[in-house]
C-alpha cells in the first residue's frame, strides 16, 4: 500500500508548511525579544496558530498519504464545502458573540456604571469589539462561506487547493482573534473599521490575496461559460476590499517588536483616506458582498430566475463605478475642501439609481410568487433585508447632503442608519442565507422548524423598529438641542443636559438590541437541531419522492 | 507642486469623465444589445440548473 503513497507533499502542501513554520518561528522571536506585553499575547498566539496549522498539514499527509481528491463525483462535481460548514458555524459563533457586546455597549450608554470602571471593559473598547464582530466577524464569515458555496456551485467546479480554503477560512478568523484580543487590550490605529494594528493588517493582506486567488481559481475552472451575476459581486468586493485595506493601513511600526504603528498619511489627507476606505467598506464589504448573496440565494429559495438579468449588470457597473467617490460625504465643515465634500454627496444622490434598481432587481424576483411570502418566513426574511437595503440607501443620500448632514452628524441619527443597514439589510440577508445554506450543506430538506424561523423573524423585526426608531427621535433631538440657541445668542442646552435627554431612548435601543440577540439565539438553536435532527426530514424526502436536497 | 495638480485635475476633469461615460456606455450597449438577450436568459437560469 505505501506504493500508492504519493512520495512527496504535494507543492501547496509543502509551501504551506513551510510559510506556516516561518511565521512560527518569527513569531517567537518576536515574543522572546519584545517589550510589548500585547505583542508578546499576539505573537505566541501567532506562533500557536501556525505551529498547529503546519501539524494538521502533515497529519493529514500522513494519514491519507497524499491521495488525489477527485474533481467529480459521479460526473457530479465534487464540491469542497468542509470550509464552508465551518465558515457557517464560525459566522453564527461571531455574530451571538458580536450582537451580545453590541447589547452591552448599548445598556453602558443608557447605565455609565456598566463600564465597571476597568480599562478593558470601557466603551471606548467594547465599541470597536462590537463593530469589528458584527461587520468583519459575523459578516466576513458569511461572505467568505457563501462566496465560497456560490462560485463552486455557478462554475460547476470544485475549488482548487486542499490546503489553500483552509488557510483562508482559518486564517481569516485567527486575524479576528488577533483583532478583537488586541481591542480589549488597548492595541488600536485609533482608524475606524481599521482598528487593527500593522502586523494584524499584514496577515490579513495575506490571507486576502490567498482567497482572491482561490476564488479567480474557481472561476478559471469553470464548466459553464458564463460568470453568474453574484460572482461579479463577490470578485468587486474582494478586489476593492484588498486595496481599500491596503491604502488605508499603508503605516510604518515604531519598532517590529511593538504593537505601535504611524500612518504614511498626515492630517486631511489621512482623513480623507480613512473615509474613502470608510465609506467603500459599506459599499463593498456591506453591499457589493451582501447584493451577492441576493442574487444567488433569492432566485435560488424564490425558485425562480432575478427579474431582469440585463439590470443586474447595469446594476453591478453602476454601483461599481459611483461607490468609490461617495467617501468625501463623511467629512462636511472639516479641513477638507468643499468641493471634494460636494462630490461625496453627489455621488451619493446619484447613488439611489444602482440602489433602487438592485433593490427593484430582487423584489421583483418574487412577482408571481408573491404567496411564498407568507408560507416560507425564510424567503420574507430575505425580502424584508431588500426592503431595509432600500430603505437605508434612501437615507444615506440624504444624510450626505450638506445642510441635512450639519443636523445628522456626530448624532445618534448616523447610528440609527447604520443600524437599518446593518440589522436590517446585512443582518437578515445573512439570516436568510444561513437558513438556505445550512440544509444544503447537510443534506436535510429544509431547516429543523419553520415556526422557530417565524419567531425569529417577528422578535428581531421588533427589536430593529424599536432600535432604529428610538435613534431616529434620539438622534434629531440631540442634532436639534445642539443647535438651539436663546434670545440673546447663547447656546440654550449644555451638552449634559442633551446626555441625560437621550436616556430613555437609551434604554429603547437596548431593549431593541436584546430582541436581536435572542432571535439570533433562536436561529443558532435551530441550526443546531438541523444539523443534529436532520435525518428524518431526509427519510421524509425520499419518502415523499420530494426533490433531492442540496439541489 | 501646485503645477502637477492642476494639470492632474484638468486630466481627471476632461479625459477622465470621458473615459468613464464611454466605459458605462459600454456596459449599457453590451446589456441592453438585443442579440445578448437569449445569453442574459440563460445565465439567468444558472442557480436553478440541477447539478
Amino acid at each position: 500500500m505505501a506504493q500508492a503513497k504519493a512520495k512527496y507533499l504535494t507543492l501547496e502542501e509543502g509551501f504551506f508548511a513551510a510559510f506556516l513554520i516561518v511565521i512560527a518561528f518569527a513569531c517567537l522571536i518576536i515574543a522572546g525579544k519584545t517589550y510589548d506585553q500585547v505583542m508578546a499575547f499576539h505573537t505566541s498566539l501567532g506562533a500557536l496558530f501556525a505551529a498547529v496549522g503546519a501539524f494538521i498539514i502533515f497529519k493529514n499527509y500522513f494519514d491519507d498519504g497524499g491521495i488525489e481528491i477527485p474533481q467529480e463525483i459521479d460526473g457530479k462535481p465534487n464540491y469542497n464545502l468542509g470550509p464552508i460548514k465551518f465558515a457557517a458555524w464560525a459566522a453564527m459563533l461571531w455574530g451571538v458573540a458580536g450582537f451580545t457586546v453590541g447589547l452591552i455597549v448599548a445598556l453602558q450608554l443608557a447605565y455609565p456604571v456598566l463600564n465597571l470602571d476597568l480599562p478593558w471593559t470601557s466603551f471606548g473598547r467594547l465599541r470597536p469589539l462590537h463593530t469589528s464582530a458584527v461587520i468583519f466577524a459575523f459578516g466576513g464569515n458569511v461572505l467568505l462561506g457563501t462566496s465560497f458555496y456560490v462560485v463552486q456551485r455557478t462554475s460547476r467546479a470544485r475549488m482548487p487547493g486542499r490546503i489553500a480554503p483552509w488557510f483562508v477560512i482559518l486564517g481569516y478568523n485567527a486575524f479576528i482573534v488577533i483583532a478583537g484580543t488586541g481591542y480589549l487590550l488597548g492595541a488600536t490605529q485609533s482608524k475606524e473599521y481599521a482598528e487593527p494594528e500593522w502586523y494584524a493588517d499584514l496577515w490579513l493582506t495575506i490571507v486576502w490575496v490567498a482567497y482572491l486567488l482561490l476564488f479567480l481559481g474557481t472561476i478559471w475552472k469553470r464548466k459553464e461559460s458564463h460568470i453568474y451575476v453574484a460572482n461579479w459581486f463577490y470578485l468587486a468586493f474582494i478586489i476593492t476590499i484588498a486595496m481599500l485595506h491596503i491604502v488605508n493601513n499603508l503605516t510604518i511600526p515604531v519598532t517590529i517588536y511593538g504593537t505601535k504603528s504611524y500612518i504614511l498619511w498626515s492630517g486631511v489627507q489621512d482623513a480623507m483616506v480613512q473615509w474613502w476606505y470608510g465609506h467603500n467598506a459599506v459599499g463593498f464589504f456591506l453591499t457589493a458582498g451582501f447584493l451577492a448573496i441576493m442574487y444567488y440565494f433569492v432566485p435560488k429559495r424564490a425558485e425562480r430566475p432575478v427579474y431582469s438579468y440585463r439590470l443586474s449588470i447595469v446594476h453591478f457597473w453602476a454601483l461599481i463605478f459611483l461607490y468609490i467617490w461617495a467617501g468625501p460625504h463623511h467629512l462636511h465643515y472639516t479641513a477638507l475642501p468643499q468641493w471634494a465634500s460636494t462630490l461625496g454627496a453627489t455621488f451619493s444622490i446619484i447613488l439611489w439609481m444602482p440602489s433602487w434598481g438592485g433593490m427593484i432587481n430582487g423584489l421583483m424576483t418574487l412577482s408571481g410568487a408573491w404567496d411564498k411570502l407568507r408560507t416560507d418566513p425564510v424567503l420574507r426574511m430575505m425580502v424584508v433585508s431588500i426592503a431595509f437595503y432600500g430603505m437605508s440607501t434612501f437615507e444615506g443620500p440624504l444624510m450626505s447632503l450638506r445642510s441635512v448632514n450639519s443636523l445628522s452628524h456626530y448624532t445618534d441619527w448616523t447610528i440609527g442608519h447604520v443600524h437599518s443597514g446593518a440589522l436590517g439589510w446585512v443582518g437578515y440577508i445573512s439570516f436568510g442565507a444561513l437558513y438556505c445554506l445550512i440544509p444544503w450543506l447537510w443534506n436535510k430538506k429544509q431547516v429543523y422548524s419553520l415556526r422557530l424561523v417565524n419567531w425569529h423573524f417577528w422578535i428581531s423585526t421588533i427589536g430593529i423598529v424599536l432600535y432604529i426608531c428610538a435613534m431616529w427621535v434620539s438622534g434629531i433631538m440631540q442634532g436639534l438641542m445642539w443647535r438651539a440657541y436663546d434670545k440673546l445668542g447663547f447656546l440654550e442646552y449644555s451638552f449634559i443636559e442633551t446626555v441625560e435627554a437621550m436616556h430613555p431612548f437609551y434604554v429603547i435601543r437596548a431593549m431593541g438590541g436584546a430582541l436581536f440577540v435572542a432571535g439570533a439565539l433562536i436561529m443558532v438553536y435551530n441550526l443546531w437541531m438541523t444539523v443534529r435532527h436532520g435525518e428524518a426530514e431526509e427519510a421524509k424526502a425520499i419518502e415523499t419522492g420530494a426533490m433531492a436536497p442540496a439541489q | 507642486m501646485n503645477e502637477a495638480y492642476t494639470s492632474v485635475a484638468s486630466f481627471a476633469q476632461t479625459w477622465g469623465l470621458a473615459y468613464f461615460v464611454l466605459l458605462f456606455a459600454g456596459v449599457l450597449v453590451y446589456a441592453l444589445w438585443p442579440k445578448n438577450r437569449s445569453r442574459f436568459e440563460d445565465a439567468a437560469q444558472i442557480p436553478l440548473r440541477e447539478d
